[in-house]
């Protein structure tokens, strides 16, 4: 599984040996790869205008490409917040509430991105064939994706140090800009033009995996909603700046704690622990039928219906566990 | 012969079999050489069929089922499929009662047992539970030929100073002579909840009886000097009523009543309602809109939660304002029958327990008269007296288990089977309209109790999380009002039931069980070997001959853990992409082997694992007579239940 940024092809058509060449070194004689393109087509296309674009076909001979458009940048912080709305407005009847929550398009967002990492997935697992996946960027949609397909095929990742390295490896050492991306969340009338919730898509599609895979992850949605905060606001430096290069010359390392080592604490772990979590060393494939995605009131409705009930269920879950 | 079974998802997983047609059921069997699944539906079970245009594979056949399986069969010839068509029609539109399965179903018990079996839920029991008859409540026999109401039953407690007359004189004023009757008496304040049906007021009629009836119900309360009278019916339609000779009660007429309306929709809306969602359900591939845009349009949840607000009013009126309340719909029989019962789940825990719900359908469905055959058509009869009225009432309860995962002593299992045997006609509990005619039908003695069989397996129902000393299981429960729209969930574990990929895999009930289970067996087995030491020590006998049951425990510990040994298959995620070989995963196609958590466990106990699972509807292959008579399977289908036990046939 590979990933990068768009090519710069532009409208003249330019072409690059060397990236011919890594893409083609990567296949093997008469193999194909598949090239996940997370934006539509026409976006794609649309690219080169401004000096972006796609692989041509005749350059890339080998590699086949999909296009997968995921939602990101403005219209999905617009998505975000309206869900929000929709869940803290009391007035609303049972139907606008489904319109409203229908409308937000946060639900359909959660499907897309876990059908295109499943697509990757069954690439890799399935068609035994080397994927790249590449948005413009490649730091939005093209990580959400891999992340994704490696939690999907890896169970190592399932494990609570396998995430947090999942974390590091295709989040912040990637190159999220969680600076930008995470600056005021949903409830601000500061609308910044690069915010995003990118990594609360995709801690939500966890939580999908979570709930359909209850045995297979070896955390629970404590440590998912520990993340979600310490991405906006938090007293460790490890969601700080925006890459690596930035943390370096804010000497993020020197001055501040990491919050992996926080969190691995044996008194705090036991928190993050799943009671159910069982090694599952086999690929697990979630559903993405509208029924099977559900809306993560853990997190949109955490201040406004009380968690009591849930929460005696869940230490009823780890009571009996732990009692045997 | 060489009928092909489509599964709904996927159009590439067809499998070939052989279709059979016997007096009760239609039976799929897989031509497979190892896997000879099959695949059981009762003829009661059908809700329609449908003959599509035939194609050049074959004569489709869709086969709706009420407990929500749809089959979709290809026939190749298209006579034959016409004959099935034909045939299937007439077997899912029975005539006698003496049609229906229940008169042929044979569990192999004595008479004696299946008396028993009638006995195990006993209302007069549950009333003298409640605390009644009392001071302020009596038991009638006014009805005791039904002479009075013969959608009541015979016995029925009423206020102590209601007599005879008042009973027969308000009975002549309500539709259908439903006088107001005792639903749920509250020992801790004397409020009660009360129901009947509509008054035939009109717009200006009185009956002295009746507002003497009332007038009784409140005295039976001396905490308070009102009640509240709630008709469950919208506003405009209660109105409309008025001049059909009908209506609601006039405050000014009834001394010292508060009324309210709280409007819940008719049968046929909800029927309407109930075929929207489904027709959501069938849809190929829809997206996050069409799905939500189509369960918002069903408005479904919507009428879920009004019947759930009206049980939240009515428990409040009770618990916390002391307050008896009087509630009817037109009838008395549909939406009182929903409201009274959500009312008395969230008032008194007992009804949370698996014995104390099944006394509630008893008393508040059965007894009272819902007219099951009409609802839910046990035999051939008028289409619009259809509706899924107790399907809703059951979902309500759904609805509660989630939002209170340790209040319930039963699982969300228990709620699917019992709504699938609403209408499968399995057994006597369901049949018919009212008591009288159940009676008329001997349907003790010659049919068997549903109670007594879920009772039997009660280990698969119960919800590993209740316990009777936790909090959530004390006392009123209190769901949260508004905003709490989100907090209703659509129920794909019913309306998806038998589609194994959309749920996850793995039960994390049965894991559940099993574990409580388990430490009990430790603790148990950890209390004789301490005993054992200690008396070893004792005697003091030199040689230790302690075998060490250590292998033992540390054996079993392994039992249960989760069985991860079976992979899931990926669903198609890429609809659009010809290129995709549907290379047939080297696993084997494990849609249909489910992971069980449960099953090493039951692999060691060898009654369980023969006739544990009720819905693999296979229970004793040698002895399965399809003429009717010999020991049929107790629950039909095949691959449907996800802790289904995969019996290789």
């Amino acid at each position: 599984l590979l990933r990068s940024s768009q090519p710069l092809t532009g409208h003249n058509r330019r072409r690059c040996r060397e990236d011919e060449k890594i893409l083609g070194t990567i296949l093997d004689e008469g193999e194909r790869g598949f090239i996940i393109d997370t934006r539509s087509a026409q976006a794609a296309k649309q690219a080169r205008m401004s000096g972006g674009g796609t692989e041509p076909k005749s350059s890339y001979p080998q590699w086949r490409r999909i296009h997968r458009a995921l939602e990101r940048g403005r219209p999905l912080q617009e998505s975000f917040i309206r869900l929000v709305e929709a869940c803290s407005d009391p007035s609303l009847s049972m139907d606008r509430w489904l319109a409203r929550l229908d409308s937000s398009r946060w639900l359909s967002h959660i499907k897309a991105a876990l059908s295109t990492a499943c697509l990757a997935a069954q690439c890799l697992d399935r068609e035994d064939s080397k994927v790249l996946v590449h948005g413009a960027e490649g730091t939005d949609t093209t990580l959400l994706v891999t992340a994704l397909a490696q939690l999907i095929l890896d169970p190592s990742c399932r494990s609570l140090q396998g995430f947090q390295g999942l974390l590091e490896r295709e989040w912040i050492q990637a190159g999220h800009p969680f600076q930008l991306r995470c600056a005021h969340s949903a409830s601000s009338h500061v609308r910044g033009k690069q915010e995003a919730p990118i990594f609360l898509l995709f801690l939500d599609c966890v939580w999908q995996l979570s709930r359909q895979f209850p045995f297979s992850l070896e955390f629970g949605e404590e440590l998912l909603l520990t993340l979600f905060d310490n991405a906006y606001a938090s007293a460790y430096g490890t969601f700080l700046c925006n890459n690596e290069k930035e943390r370096r010359l804010c000497k993020v390392k020197e001055s501040t704690h990491s919050l992996w080592v926080w969190l691995n604490q044996p008194e705090e772990k036991h928190k993050y622990l799943n009671p159910l979590y069982s090694h599952n060393p086999l690929v697990i494939w979630p559903s993405v039928e509208p029924q099977s995605i559900q809306l993560w009131q853990g997190l949109f409705l955490r201040w406004i219906r009380p968690s009591q009930h849930l929460d005696e269920a869940w230490q009823e879950i780890q009571r009996l566990v732990e009692g045997n | 012969e060489n009928v092909r079974l489509l599964d709904r998802l996927s159009s590439r997983r067809a499998v070939v079999g052989t279709l059979y047609l016997t007096a009760t059921h239609v039976i799929f069997v897989e031509n497979g050489s190892e896997t000879r699944k099959e695949t059981w539906v009762l003829h009661s079970q059908i809700s329609s069929i449908e003959k599509q245009a035939t194609t050049a594979t074959g004569c489709p056949l869709l086969i709706r089922c009420k407990n929500f399986q749809v089959i979709q069969l290809v026939i190749p010839q298209e006579r034959d499929c016409h004959d099935v068509y034909i045939s299937l029609i007439r077997l899912a539109r029975p005539v006698k009662y003496e049609e229906l399965y229940c008169f042929s179903f044979n569990p192999k018990l004595d008479k004696e047992e299946r008396e028993q079996g009638w006995k195990l839920v006993d209302l007069n029991e549950e009333y003298n539970r409640m605390g009644v008859p009392n001071n302020y409540w009596q038991i009638s026999d006014v009805n005791r030929d039904y002479g009075v109401c013969d959608s009541y039953p015979t016995e029925v407690y009423v206020p102590k100073s209601a007599t005879a007359h008042i009973i027969v004189g308000s009975s002549k004023f309500r539709s259908r002579r439903r006088f107001p009757a005792l639903s749920y008496y509250c020992k801790g304040n004397n409020a009660s909840i009360c129901r009947s049906s509509q008054p035939l007021s009109g717009f200006s009629a009185r009956c002295l009886e009746d507002e003497q009836m009332l007038q009784a119900i409140r005295k039976a309360n001396p905490g308070s000097d009102f009640i509240y009278v709630v008709d469950t019916r919208p506003k405009l339609n209660a109105m409309a009523n008025r001049a059909a000779g009908k209506g609601y009660e006039n405050e000014d007429n009834y001394s010292n009543i508060k009324f309210q309306f709280i409007g819940i929709e008719n049968i046929h809306v909800m029927r309407n309602s109930l075929q929207k969602m489904l027709e959501v359900c069938e849809l190929k591939s829809p997206s996050m809109s069409d799905f939500l845009w189509g369960l918002e349009n069903s408005g479904w949840l919507k009428h879920i939660k009004a019947i759930m607000d009206a049980g939240i009013f009515i428990a409040k009126a009770v618990a916390e304002e002391g307050v008896s309340v009087l509630v009817h719909c037109s009838d008395g029989w549909d939406r009182t029958a929903q409201v009274c019962s959500v009312a008395s789940l969230l008032l008194d825990p007992y009804y949370r327990t698996m014995k104390g719900f099944m006394v509630l359908i008893e008393k508040d469905w059965v007894s009272f008269g819902h007219k099951f055959n009409h609802r839910y058509g046990n035999l051939d009869g008028d289409p619009k007296e259809i509706s899924p009225v107790i399907d809703q009432f059951i979902e309500c309860v759904w609805q509660l288990m989630e939002q209170f995962p340790c209040a319930f002593e039963f699982n969300e299992r228990f709620l699917i089977h019992i709504q699938h045997h609403i209408y499968s006609c399995q057994f006597g509990n369901f049949l018919c309209n009212s008591q009288k005619e159940r009676r008329e039908l001997k349907i003790k003695e010659r049919t068997y109790s549903l109670w007594a069989h879920l009772w039997k397996n009660r280990a698969d129902y119960l919800n590993p999380l209740y316990r009777p000393d936790h909090s959530q299981s004390q006392g009123t429960l209190h769901p949260q009002i508004a905003p709490c729209n989100f907090l209703y969930k659509f129920w794909s574990g019913m309306y998806n039931r038998f589609e194994k990929g959309l749920h996850p895999r793995q039960s994390v009930t049965d894991y559940l069980m099993a574990v409580k289970e388990e430490t009990q067996q430790l603790e148990e087995e950890l209390e004789v070997l301490q005993e054992r030491l200690a008396n070893l020590q004792k005697s003091q006998s030199g040689n230790n001959k302690v075998k060490s049951k250590q292998q033992d425990q540390s054996k079993k510990i392994g039992l249960y853990t989760s069985n991860n040994s079976l992979a899931n298959t990926p669903q198609e995620y890429s609809n659009d992409l010809k290129s995709f070989p549907s290379r047939s995963p080297s696993q084997g196609d494990e849609d249909s082997a489910l992971i069980l958590t449960q099953d090493n466990l039951k692999s060691s106990d060898p009654d369980l694992s023969a006739n544990s699972d009720q819905e693999s509807g296979v229970e004793d292959l040698s002895c399965r007579s399809p003429s009717g008579g010999g020991c049929l399977p107790s629950e039909d289908s095949g691959k449907d239940s996800d802790e289904a036990v995969f019996l290789a046939g």
